[in-house]
């Protein structure tokens, strides 16, 4: 395991400022993701799982350099890309790729897929015009589009064929590392395996690696080697796949598997679904960010935030929680306080 | 033998579009009953709120209308019900959940108003007492301080919050049927499971009955009685909850639940699929309308419409050859 990563994320912070006021003053801060660390190796598909507004999405395109992060290093094969200027990263723009989720909004309606195709080659000065076509015909072929797909425009085809556009662009360069953003959420279910599907042969045959990030914990096991789970811009879980699935840590990645829903008739079951919302990362709880919503919260929790910690079993691959406690999946919530406060 | 609250009877919806007339709901069957779930499941396109919104007549106007069939609601055919008795129904004796909490709520207008409208609309009450309902019926869908939280704008709210209120607004005048479209698509798994463990609370204490329509099949599997499966405007199979899932007969059920990817399934490995795509409405395949995508297709599905066959009880399914599948392996 003394691999080079291809990508090593150090202490990342992407920091919004809130204006308000007439005068436009900066009057807080948004940590939509306060210091996260992580890698990924080559050929490996890392999942990203957390609620809207956990800074997943954030995460991915601070990455790609699509925003400037705050504070922190981006290294992608030895070089960090935080430090860099735009034109700088011209270079790696081409190993690094991202695929949306919503391939309606992310394709240009008014070129044709052809062109659409042939766009990252031009920017990147590859062959000639009909080496160019060339090279478009056999990505329609890699993701299962029909020739005559190159001559037609982005709206005649639906959802899952949209998104495998979509993929035919982000392949196109032989990038080595592809940010997934929802790529399959948009779809529905018949659509969703055979985009899924492409997607694990694809990272097979091109010894690609993911950053695979979406909500649904089911679809990112399925195609993750690592799972690490984000709630309000931090990492609260990270750890080997099965790992994370089988023995989950956190109470957090406890509540989320024990919320979806399973495709089995049980209807009188007893949920116990995690109470309140997910609280506004501009003014996140003290202590651990998820002891609002925690059922086993105890009153270090309110004041102490915890470290991510490694608490796999000695000789065992990594597996990082961020709790005080060790809480297996079937333990007894605490009993609430006495003098009940009001639920905020 | 329960008291069926709702029949639908060969229910036919079309549109007037560019392209012609197109059969969007084309003879479909199914009854509700009292203090059940019914589950209407589906993909994107195949009729399944079409069939909700013409139940309670709310078809986009001029273009959507009803060709043929009957839909009974407590003895009346609500298709040839007057005009003026179908607005003492809707929102009365029939709440309707939509997907998208913050179009279904009116911005500029504060939560306690937009649920008092309908208790005033249809209860000879005075405003105070209409207050007060509301406060009461915010209080049962679990909003904290309901006295407080009435005088928010639905802006105000988060996501979770805003479709309680919408359930609360539905559930108001105590309706015997709520029809519920895609209520937590647009939710997070944490705040969808606080949804629907309320809603089958609800169901419980005030015991209306309910019609779910969603695309997910674990949901389904989680709120419902009964299941009707609809591709392309067609009911392909249906049954109890039970029947369903374990004995799904419908090759298209079938592939549908074989392609959720699922938490035990081990890493990586490939997930079946139905292949190609749901045909579009103006280019239905005659007979079987899954036969381009069916692992079982025969000559004789191009030529005529599978009927509805009985597997056993009220498990009823629209296939010529649903017998000759191998058994499902038990999981």
């Amino acid at each position: 395991m003394t691999q080079q990563p291809l990508l090593a994320v150090r202490h990342l912070k992407m920091h919004f400022p809130v204006k308000d006021g007439v005068f436009m003053k900066t009057s807080a801060t948004c940590k939509a993701v306060d210091d996260v660390s992580f890698d990924i190796q080559p050929g490996e598909c890392l999942g990203l799982v957390g609620e809207s507004g956990c800074g997943k999405s954030t995460l991915g395109k601070t990455i790609i350099r699509l925003l400037d992060p705050t504070h922190g290093e981006i290294r992608f094969a030895g070089e960090d890309l935080a430090a860099l200027r735009q034109r700088q990263l011209k270079p790696y723009r081409r190993d690094l790729q991202m695929i949306f989720q919503d391939p309606v909004e992310s394709l240009n309606s008014r070129h044709t897929v052809g062109n659409l195709l042939e766009e990252p080659f031009i920017i990147h000065r590859q062959g000639d015009r009909a080496q160019r076509r060339q090279k478009v015909s056999e990505l329609l072929d890699k993701v299962g589009l029909p020739q005559n797909a190159m001559e037609r425009f982005p709206f005649e085809f639906s959802g899952g064929q949209r998104q495998r556009i979509g993929i035919a662009r982000a392949i196109a360069l032989n990038p080595k590392l592809i940010i997934c953003d929802e790529p399959v959420s948009a779809l529905d279910v018949s659509i969703q395996s055979q985009v899924l599907n492409l997607m694990l042969d694809l990272q097979k045959e091109l010894h690609l690696s993911y950053l695979f990030i979406a909500h649904d914990l089911a679809v990112v096991k399925h195609v993750s080697d690592r799972i690490a789970i984000m709630y309000l811009g931090k990492f609260v879980e990270f750890g080997q796949a099965d790992d994370i699935y089988r023995h989950p840590k956190h109470p957090y990645t406890q509540a989320l598997i024990a919320s979806i829903p399973i495709p089995k008739p049980r209807k009188n079951i007893q949920r116990m679904p995690l109470k309140g919302d997910l609280p506004s990362p501009i003014h996140p709880p003290t202590g651990c960010p998820f002891h609002t919503r925690c059922p086993h919260v105890q009153a270090r929790c309110k004041t102490e935030a915890p470290q991510l910690v490694n608490k796999a079993a000695p000789g065992q691959p990594q597996h990082l929680v961020a709790c005080h406690f060790d809480i297996e999946p079937g333990d007894e919530p605490t009993p609430p306080p006495k003098h009940a406060t009001r639920a905020a | 033998m329960a008291k069926n609250i709702l029949e639908v009877r060969n229910l036919k919806t079309a549109f007037d579009t560019d392209a012609g007339q197109l059969t969007a709901v084309d003879g479909v069957n199914f009854t509700v009953e009292q203090g059940k779930t019914l589950g209407i499941v589906g993909e994107s396109g195949c009729g399944k709120s079409v069939t909700a919104l013409s139940i309670v007549q709310l078809l986009p106007q001029p273009m959507g209308k009803i060709l043929d069939g009957e839909v009974l609601f407590e003895g009346q055919d609500l298709v040839r019900i007057e005009h003026a008795a179908l607005r003492k129904i809707r929102g009365n004796r029939i709440g309707f959940i939509f997907q998208e909490p913050m179009t279904a709520l009116n911005p500029v207008h504060r939560i306690g108003k937009q649920l008092s409208e309908g208790l005033l609309l249809h209860n000879n009450i005075s405003k105070k007492e209409a207050h007060e309902r509301s406060v009461d019926i915010l209080r049962k869908v679990g909003i904290p301080s309901p006295e407080i939280r009435i005088g928010d704008y639905p802006h105000q709210l988060s996501g979770g919050m805003r479709q309680r209120v919408v359930i609360a607004m539905a559930l108001a005048c105590n309706p015997s049927l709520v029809i519920a479209d895609e209520p937590t698509t647009a939710l997070d798994v944490t705040i969808q499971a606080q949804i629907l463990e309320l809603m089958n609370q609800l169901q419980k204490e005030m015991g209306m009955s309910i019609i779910l329509i969603t695309h997910d099949l674990g949901v389904v599997a989680e709120t419902c009685d009964d299941v009707v499966v609809m591709y392309a405007g067609k009911v392909v199979e249906k049954g109890s909850a039970q029947d369903i899932f374990n004995h799904p007969s419908h090759p298209y059920t079938r592939g549908l639940l074989e392609s959720i990817p699922r938490l035990d399934y081990p890493r990586k490995t490939q997930l079946k699929t139905i292949p190609g795509m749901v045909p579009g409405l103006d280019s239905l395949p005659s007979g079987c309308r899954f036969q381009n995508r069916c692992p079982l297709k025969q000559p004789q599905c191009a030529q005529a419409a599978p009927p509805m066959e009985t597997v056993s009880g009220d498990h009823a399914v629209s296939c010529f050859y649903w017998r000759d599948q191998a058994p499902l392996p038990s999981s």
